[in-house]
């Protein structure tokens, strides 16, 4: 049950990502261009997007526990630190080099363009890169923190 | 030498896509009690491959979320509908833009999905911290790349 909901949840995130354009480097970097070519659907993905969850979680939080597992495990961290906002100035540049977020790189995946297959394998890379400099903690790194 | 593709304004296309992207995310919650955040659910499922600190351990429903992304554009073309889509062809841009996209999500703790989308929702100060910084620097790269520099 948990494999297939899984797979359901997956699937209706990644149709989500292709018919909002979402998956769309060129719509993306489109959206973060507001001196040039601008296209504002973006911001109608990300209002649709959060609102939905919004009133969605408020209906599933009436529930003691989630349907298929055994609590519901929602962040704790209220804490706007260094390793926050060192790494979304990061994602943010690689973001506007790209056009791609995490989501929509793999749901390009099987499209097969080359920027992608060059993409998805550096971020995975990234991705284990970067839990190690968390887990080290950041007292030792020079980052440009906001 | 990046082409910049024109694309069209698609208000209801973006609208309509938005809120299954919002349903996924529920879904999530109501069914597995976790947030919707793709570099999270990455991280979960790479941790089954390679040691990796921090990662989740409820690593089935992760795969199978990943493999549900995959499957996506494969169900809408196999139905008979079109997936456009125009990649950034300066490959090793791609490897760099990939390398940070990884690193800074892993040190944020959240993506566009997770810090956007999920933590919005949950109005976390927090992940709005973290998604003014990262609109922000995407805003910023993207006019130093085509205004100042002219292209990649």
């Amino acid at each position: 049950m948990r494999i297939l909901w899984g797979f359901l949840s997956g699937l209706v995130f990644g149709l989500g990502l292709v018919i909002s354009g979402m998956s769309d480097p060129a719509k993306v970097l489109n959206f973060l261009d507001l001196a040039g070519s601008w296209d504002p659907s973006l911001a109608f993905v990300m209002g649709g997007a959060t609102i939905t969850t919004f009133l969605g979680y408020r209906m599933a939080w009436r529930r003691p526990a989630p349907v298929l597992d055994t609590s519901f495990d929602i962040p704790t961290n209220r804490r706007i630190d260094r390793p926050l906002l060192t790494g979304a100035a990061l994602f943010g540049i690689g973001w506007g080099i790209g056009g791609f977020c995490p989501g929509p790189a793999f749901t390009a995946l099987p499209l097969l363009a080359p920027g992608t297959l060059v993409f998805v394998p550096a971020m995975l890379v990234g991705l284990w890169i970067g839990a190690r400099i968390k887990a080290r903690g950041l007292s030792d790194m020079k980052g440009a923190s906001a | 030498m990046q082409i910049v593709t024109q694309t069209a304004f698609t208000p209801w296309a973006s609208l309509g896509g938005g809120i299954l992207i919002g349903l996924s995310a529920v879904m999530v919650m109501a069914l597995f009690g976790r947030i919707a955040g793709i570099a999270g659910i990455s991280q979960g499922a790479l941790g089954a491959i390679v040691p990796l600190q921090g990662a989740a351990r409820d690593r089935d429903w992760r795969w199978a979320f990943l493999l549900g992304l995959l499957a996506a554009p494969l169900a809408i073309l196999a139905f008979g509908g079109s997936v456009v889509q125009t990649v950034p062809q300066n490959l090793p841009a791609m490897g760099i833009a990939g390398l940070l996209v990884g690193v800074g999500t892993a040190l944020g703790s959240g993506c566009t999905s997770g810090h956007g989308v999920c933590g919005l929702a949950r109005l976390s100060r927090r992940s709005l911290a973290a998604v003014a910084t990262f609109m922000a620097a995407g805003f910023v790269t993207v006019f130093v790349i085509r205004h100042v520099m002219g292209g990649l």
